[in-house]
Protein backbone atom coordinates (compact mmCIF):
# COMPACT_ATOMS: atom_id res chain seq x y z
CA UNK A 1 0.00 0.00 0.00
CA UNK A 2 2.95 2.23 0.92
CA UNK A 3 4.62 1.72 -2.36
CA UNK A 4 1.54 2.31 -4.48
CA UNK A 5 1.11 6.15 -2.62
CA UNK A 6 4.92 6.74 -2.93
CA UNK A 7 5.14 7.39 -6.62
CA UNK A 8 2.09 10.56 -6.05
CA UNK A 9 3.07 11.51 -3.58
CA UNK A 10 6.54 11.95 -4.88
CA UNK A 11 4.59 13.52 -8.18
CA UNK A 12 3.00 15.46 -6.03
CA UNK A 13 6.01 16.76 -3.82
CA UNK A 14 7.42 17.95 -7.19
CA UNK A 15 4.66 20.12 -8.48
CA UNK A 16 4.63 21.63 -5.11
CA UNK A 17 7.91 22.58 -4.65
CA UNK A 18 8.32 23.50 -8.54
CA UNK A 19 5.58 26.19 -8.67
CA UNK A 20 4.93 27.16 -4.66
CA UNK A 21 8.98 26.90 -3.79
CA UNK A 22 10.53 27.23 -0.71
CA UNK A 23 7.43 30.30 1.02
CA UNK A 24 4.06 28.87 0.94
CA UNK A 25 2.81 32.17 2.21
CA UNK A 26 3.38 33.92 -0.43
CA UNK A 27 1.30 31.39 -2.66
CA UNK A 28 -1.50 31.56 0.06
CA UNK A 29 -1.32 35.60 0.12
CA UNK A 30 -2.02 35.25 -3.73
CA UNK A 31 -5.06 32.38 -3.56
CA UNK A 32 -6.45 34.18 -0.48
CA UNK A 33 -5.73 37.81 -2.88
CA UNK A 34 -7.43 36.15 -5.64
CA UNK A 35 -10.36 34.48 -3.73
CA UNK A 36 -11.30 38.50 -1.94
CA UNK A 37 -11.30 39.70 -5.84
CA UNK A 38 -13.61 37.11 -6.62
CA UNK A 39 -16.09 37.84 -3.55
CA UNK A 40 -15.75 41.80 -4.17
CA UNK A 41 -16.19 41.02 -7.81
CA UNK A 42 -19.54 39.30 -6.90
CA UNK A 43 -20.86 42.23 -4.82
CA UNK A 44 -20.26 44.70 -7.45
CA UNK A 45 -17.45 46.21 -5.86
CA UNK A 46 -14.24 47.38 -7.71
CA UNK A 47 -11.58 45.31 -6.70
CA UNK A 48 -9.15 44.90 -9.46
CA UNK A 49 -6.29 46.49 -7.25
CA UNK A 50 -6.62 43.85 -4.57
CA UNK A 51 -3.59 41.82 -6.49
CA UNK A 52 -1.03 44.45 -6.92
CA UNK A 53 -1.10 45.68 -3.78
CA UNK A 54 -1.05 41.81 -1.97
CA UNK A 55 1.90 41.31 -4.91
CA UNK A 56 3.61 43.98 -3.66
CA UNK A 57 3.37 43.69 -0.12
CA UNK A 58 4.15 40.21 -0.06
CA UNK A 59 7.00 40.31 -1.59
CA UNK A 60 8.38 42.77 1.01
CA UNK A 61 7.43 40.25 3.56
CA UNK A 62 8.92 37.10 2.22
CA UNK A 63 12.41 39.13 1.24
CA UNK A 64 12.30 40.28 4.77
CA UNK A 65 12.06 36.41 6.53
CA UNK A 66 14.61 35.29 4.20
CA UNK A 67 17.68 38.27 5.02
CA UNK A 68 20.37 37.09 6.39
CA UNK A 69 20.39 39.89 8.73
CA UNK A 70 16.75 38.57 10.25
CA UNK A 71 19.13 35.00 11.08
CA UNK B 1 -8.05 38.92 -26.72
CA UNK B 2 -4.90 37.83 -27.20
CA UNK B 3 -2.13 39.58 -26.11
CA UNK B 4 0.76 40.53 -28.30
CA UNK B 5 3.28 38.69 -30.39
CA UNK B 6 6.08 40.65 -29.64
CA UNK B 7 5.53 40.54 -26.13
CA UNK B 8 4.67 36.64 -25.76
CA UNK B 9 8.35 36.10 -27.49
CA UNK B 10 10.28 38.25 -25.79
CA UNK B 11 8.92 36.58 -22.45
CA UNK B 12 9.34 32.83 -23.67
CA UNK B 13 12.58 34.04 -25.56
CA UNK B 14 13.65 36.00 -22.08
CA UNK B 15 12.56 32.81 -19.91
CA UNK B 16 14.09 30.44 -21.96
CA UNK B 17 17.23 31.81 -21.86
CA UNK B 18 17.60 31.81 -18.04
CA UNK B 19 17.52 27.95 -17.83
CA UNK B 20 19.22 27.50 -20.86
CA UNK B 21 22.61 29.49 -19.26
CA UNK B 22 22.41 26.72 -16.63
CA UNK B 23 21.59 24.05 -18.89
CA UNK B 24 24.09 24.85 -21.76
CA UNK B 25 26.21 25.09 -18.61
CA UNK B 26 26.21 21.49 -18.11
CA UNK B 27 25.67 19.99 -21.12
CA UNK B 28 29.44 21.84 -22.21
CA UNK B 29 30.87 21.03 -19.00
CA UNK B 30 29.92 16.85 -19.53
CA UNK B 31 30.67 16.80 -23.15
CA UNK B 32 34.26 18.67 -22.53
CA UNK B 33 34.84 16.57 -19.79
CA UNK B 34 33.83 12.99 -20.75
CA UNK B 35 33.15 13.10 -24.43
CA UNK B 36 30.63 14.33 -26.92
CA UNK B 37 28.95 11.38 -28.47
CA UNK B 38 27.05 10.36 -25.24
CA UNK B 39 26.81 13.95 -24.27
CA UNK B 40 24.46 14.61 -27.54
CA UNK B 41 22.50 11.53 -26.78
CA UNK B 42 21.55 11.94 -23.52
CA UNK B 43 21.04 15.84 -24.40
CA UNK B 44 18.85 14.82 -27.25
CA UNK B 45 16.70 12.18 -25.63
CA UNK B 46 16.29 14.80 -23.07
CA UNK B 47 14.72 17.26 -25.55
CA UNK B 48 12.66 14.98 -27.33
CA UNK B 49 10.79 14.26 -23.26
CA UNK B 50 10.63 17.73 -23.48
CA UNK B 51 8.62 18.13 -26.75
CA UNK B 52 6.26 15.45 -25.52
CA UNK B 53 5.37 17.12 -22.24
CA UNK B 54 4.70 20.35 -24.10
CA UNK B 55 2.65 18.50 -26.61
CA UNK B 56 0.62 16.82 -23.80
CA UNK B 57 0.22 20.02 -21.67
CA UNK B 58 -0.22 22.15 -24.46
CA UNK B 59 -2.78 20.05 -25.57
CA UNK B 60 -4.75 19.36 -22.25
CA UNK B 61 -4.55 23.22 -21.78
CA UNK B 62 -6.06 24.34 -24.45
CA UNK B 63 -9.17 22.21 -24.38
CA UNK B 64 -9.86 24.61 -21.21
CA UNK B 65 -12.56 27.54 -22.30
CA UNK B 66 -10.58 30.73 -22.18
CA UNK B 67 -12.28 32.13 -19.19
CA UNK B 68 -10.92 29.56 -16.31
CA UNK B 69 -8.12 28.54 -18.59
CA UNK B 70 -7.09 32.52 -17.73
CA UNK B 71 -7.49 32.03 -14.51
CA UNK B 72 -6.11 29.12 -14.25
CA UNK B 73 -2.87 29.90 -15.88
CA UNK B 74 -2.90 33.02 -14.72
CA UNK B 75 -2.99 31.88 -10.80
CA UNK B 76 -0.02 29.69 -11.87
CA UNK B 77 2.11 32.34 -13.93
CA UNK B 78 1.65 34.59 -10.88
CA UNK B 79 2.74 32.33 -8.16
CA UNK B 80 5.27 30.89 -9.76
CA UNK B 81 6.52 34.37 -11.82
CA UNK B 82 6.51 35.78 -7.94
CA UNK B 83 9.34 32.95 -7.11
CA UNK B 84 11.93 34.35 -9.72
CA UNK B 85 10.68 37.53 -8.77
CA UNK B 86 11.90 37.27 -5.22
CA UNK B 87 15.10 35.28 -6.13
CA UNK B 88 16.11 37.45 -8.56
CA UNK B 89 15.53 40.59 -6.29
CA UNK B 90 17.48 38.80 -3.94
CA UNK B 91 20.14 37.97 -5.96
CA UNK B 92 20.85 41.19 -8.26
CA UNK B 93 20.88 42.64 -4.56
CA UNK B 94 23.65 40.77 -3.26
CA UNK B 95 25.96 40.10 -6.41
CA UNK B 96 24.50 42.74 -8.66
CA UNK B 97 25.02 41.50 -12.56
CA UNK B 98 27.36 38.75 -12.07
CA UNK B 99 27.04 35.59 -14.37
CA UNK B 100 26.86 31.95 -13.38
CA UNK B 101 29.75 30.05 -11.05
CA UNK B 102 30.74 27.38 -12.94
CA UNK B 103 29.31 24.34 -12.22
CA UNK B 104 30.20 20.85 -10.36
CA UNK B 105 29.73 18.91 -13.78
CA UNK B 106 33.17 20.13 -14.92
CA UNK B 107 34.50 18.05 -12.13
CA UNK B 108 33.52 14.82 -13.36
CA UNK B 109 36.54 12.81 -14.82
CA UNK B 110 37.19 12.30 -18.34
CA UNK B 111 35.82 8.83 -20.10
CA UNK B 112 38.36 6.12 -21.53
CA UNK B 113 36.19 3.11 -21.35
CA UNK B 114 34.44 1.04 -23.95
CA UNK B 115 30.70 1.49 -25.11
CA UNK B 116 28.77 4.34 -24.08
CA UNK B 117 29.21 6.95 -21.33
CA UNK B 118 26.24 6.82 -18.95
CA UNK B 119 27.49 9.15 -16.63
CA UNK B 120 27.78 11.41 -19.33
CA UNK B 121 23.98 10.56 -20.89
CA UNK B 122 22.23 10.80 -17.53
CA UNK B 123 24.29 13.96 -16.46
CA UNK B 124 23.04 15.59 -19.62
CA UNK B 125 19.43 13.94 -19.51
CA UNK B 126 19.05 15.18 -16.38
CA UNK B 127 20.24 18.92 -16.90
CA UNK B 128 18.27 18.67 -20.30
CA UNK B 129 14.89 17.88 -18.72
CA UNK B 130 15.20 19.58 -15.38
CA UNK B 131 16.30 22.71 -16.59
CA UNK B 132 14.40 22.55 -19.72
CA UNK B 133 11.21 21.74 -17.45
CA UNK B 134 10.73 25.45 -16.37
CA UNK B 135 10.88 26.37 -19.68
CA UNK B 136 8.29 23.74 -20.57
CA UNK B 137 6.03 25.08 -18.23
CA UNK B 138 6.69 28.92 -19.06
CA UNK B 139 6.26 28.12 -22.86
CA UNK B 140 3.24 26.66 -23.04
CA UNK B 141 1.17 28.40 -20.05
CA UNK B 142 2.63 31.78 -21.19
CA UNK B 143 1.51 30.66 -24.59
CA UNK B 144 -1.79 29.34 -24.15
CA UNK B 145 -3.11 32.45 -21.74
CA UNK B 146 -1.67 34.46 -24.51
CA UNK B 147 -3.72 32.28 -27.11
CA UNK B 148 0.08 32.15 -28.78
CA UNK B 149 1.15 28.78 -27.96
CA UNK B 150 3.18 28.95 -31.43
CA UNK B 151 5.34 32.12 -30.97
CA UNK B 152 5.98 30.76 -27.63
CA UNK B 153 7.61 28.17 -28.63
CA UNK B 154 9.35 29.78 -31.20
CA UNK B 155 10.81 32.16 -28.43
CA UNK B 156 12.01 28.87 -26.23
CA UNK B 157 13.64 27.24 -29.00
CA UNK B 158 15.46 30.53 -30.25
CA UNK B 159 16.58 31.56 -26.89
CA UNK B 160 17.76 27.44 -26.31
CA UNK B 161 19.07 27.33 -29.65
CA UNK B 162 21.32 30.90 -29.58
CA UNK B 163 22.76 29.92 -25.62
CA UNK B 164 23.81 26.57 -26.87
CA UNK B 165 25.25 27.80 -29.93
CA UNK B 166 27.19 30.55 -27.20
CA UNK B 167 28.41 27.84 -25.36
CA UNK B 168 29.56 25.51 -28.40
CA UNK B 169 31.15 28.65 -29.99
CA UNK B 170 32.88 29.48 -26.46
CA UNK B 171 32.08 28.12 -23.39
CA UNK B 172 33.08 30.94 -20.53
CA UNK B 173 30.91 33.55 -22.51
CA UNK B 174 27.82 32.09 -20.87
CA UNK B 175 28.39 31.99 -17.77
CA UNK B 176 29.06 35.60 -18.10
CA UNK B 177 25.57 36.19 -18.98
CA UNK B 178 23.56 38.30 -16.15
CA UNK B 179 21.41 35.31 -15.42
CA UNK B 180 19.92 36.72 -11.84
CA UNK B 181 19.06 40.39 -13.98
CA UNK B 182 17.43 38.25 -16.50
CA UNK B 183 15.35 35.58 -14.21
CA UNK B 184 14.36 39.48 -12.48
CA UNK B 185 13.33 40.93 -15.53
CA UNK B 186 10.94 37.17 -16.13
CA UNK B 187 9.92 37.65 -12.79
CA UNK B 188 8.68 40.85 -13.21
CA UNK B 189 7.00 40.18 -17.14
CA UNK B 190 5.37 36.80 -15.60
CA UNK B 191 4.09 38.31 -12.41
CA UNK B 192 2.75 41.37 -14.73
CA UNK B 193 1.01 38.70 -16.95
CA UNK B 194 -0.12 36.39 -14.52
CA UNK B 195 -1.66 39.04 -12.42
CA UNK B 196 -3.36 40.73 -15.45
CA UNK B 197 -4.74 37.16 -16.66
CA UNK B 198 -5.77 35.63 -13.02
CA UNK B 199 -8.25 38.91 -11.98
CA UNK B 200 -9.29 39.00 -15.61
CA UNK B 201 -10.27 35.58 -15.36
CA UNK B 202 -11.91 36.14 -12.13
CA UNK B 203 -14.84 38.08 -14.65
CA UNK B 204 -12.86 41.70 -13.11
CA UNK B 205 -12.54 44.72 -15.24
CA UNK B 206 -9.38 46.18 -15.57
CA UNK B 207 -9.84 50.25 -15.86
CA UNK B 208 -7.84 51.28 -19.53
CA UNK B 209 -8.03 47.25 -20.49
CA UNK B 210 -5.05 45.73 -22.14
CA UNK B 211 -2.61 48.79 -21.39
CA UNK B 212 -3.06 48.37 -17.27
CA UNK B 213 -0.35 45.47 -18.11
CA UNK B 214 2.54 48.72 -19.00
CA UNK B 215 0.73 50.00 -15.68
CA UNK B 216 1.73 46.79 -13.70
CA UNK B 217 4.75 46.16 -15.04
CA UNK B 218 5.95 49.54 -14.30
CA UNK B 219 4.46 49.09 -10.72
CA UNK B 220 6.45 45.92 -10.80
CA UNK B 221 9.76 47.20 -11.98
CA UNK B 222 9.51 50.12 -9.10
CA UNK B 223 9.23 47.31 -6.51
CA UNK B 224 12.08 45.35 -7.48
CA UNK B 225 14.27 48.18 -7.60
CA UNK B 226 12.98 49.85 -3.64
CA UNK B 227 12.98 46.03 -2.89
CA UNK B 228 16.86 45.68 -4.12
CA UNK B 229 17.90 49.21 -2.46
CA UNK B 230 15.71 47.46 0.84
CA UNK B 231 18.08 44.29 0.36
CA UNK B 232 21.52 46.22 -0.74
CA UNK B 233 21.50 48.59 2.98
CA UNK B 234 20.29 45.97 4.81
CA UNK B 235 23.17 43.23 3.98
CA UNK B 236 26.27 45.81 3.32
CA UNK B 237 24.37 48.64 5.71
CA UNK B 238 24.72 51.21 3.00
CA UNK B 239 22.40 55.03 3.85
CA UNK B 240 22.35 57.80 2.51
CA UNK B 241 24.53 59.46 4.89
CA UNK B 242 27.12 56.96 5.29
CA UNK B 243 27.97 58.18 1.10
CA UNK B 244 28.17 61.25 1.55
Amino acid sequence: MKLIWSWPAAFGRFWYRFIVGDDWTVAAAVALALAMTALLNAQSVPAWWLVPVVVVVIVGVSLRRASPAQA
Amino acid sequence: MSTGIGFVLLTTFLASSVEAIEMVTIVVGVGATRGWRATLLGTGSGFLVLAVIVAVFGLALSAIPIGPLRLLVGALLLVFGLQWFRKGIARVAARGLAGMRAGAAEEEKEWTGPGLDWTAFVLAFKGVVLEGLEVAFIVVTFGVGANQLGPAVVGGVGAVALVGGIGAAAHPLVSRIPRSLLQLVVGTLLTTFGTFWAVEGLGVVWPAGDAVILALLVLYSATALVYIGIERSRAFGFSPRRLA
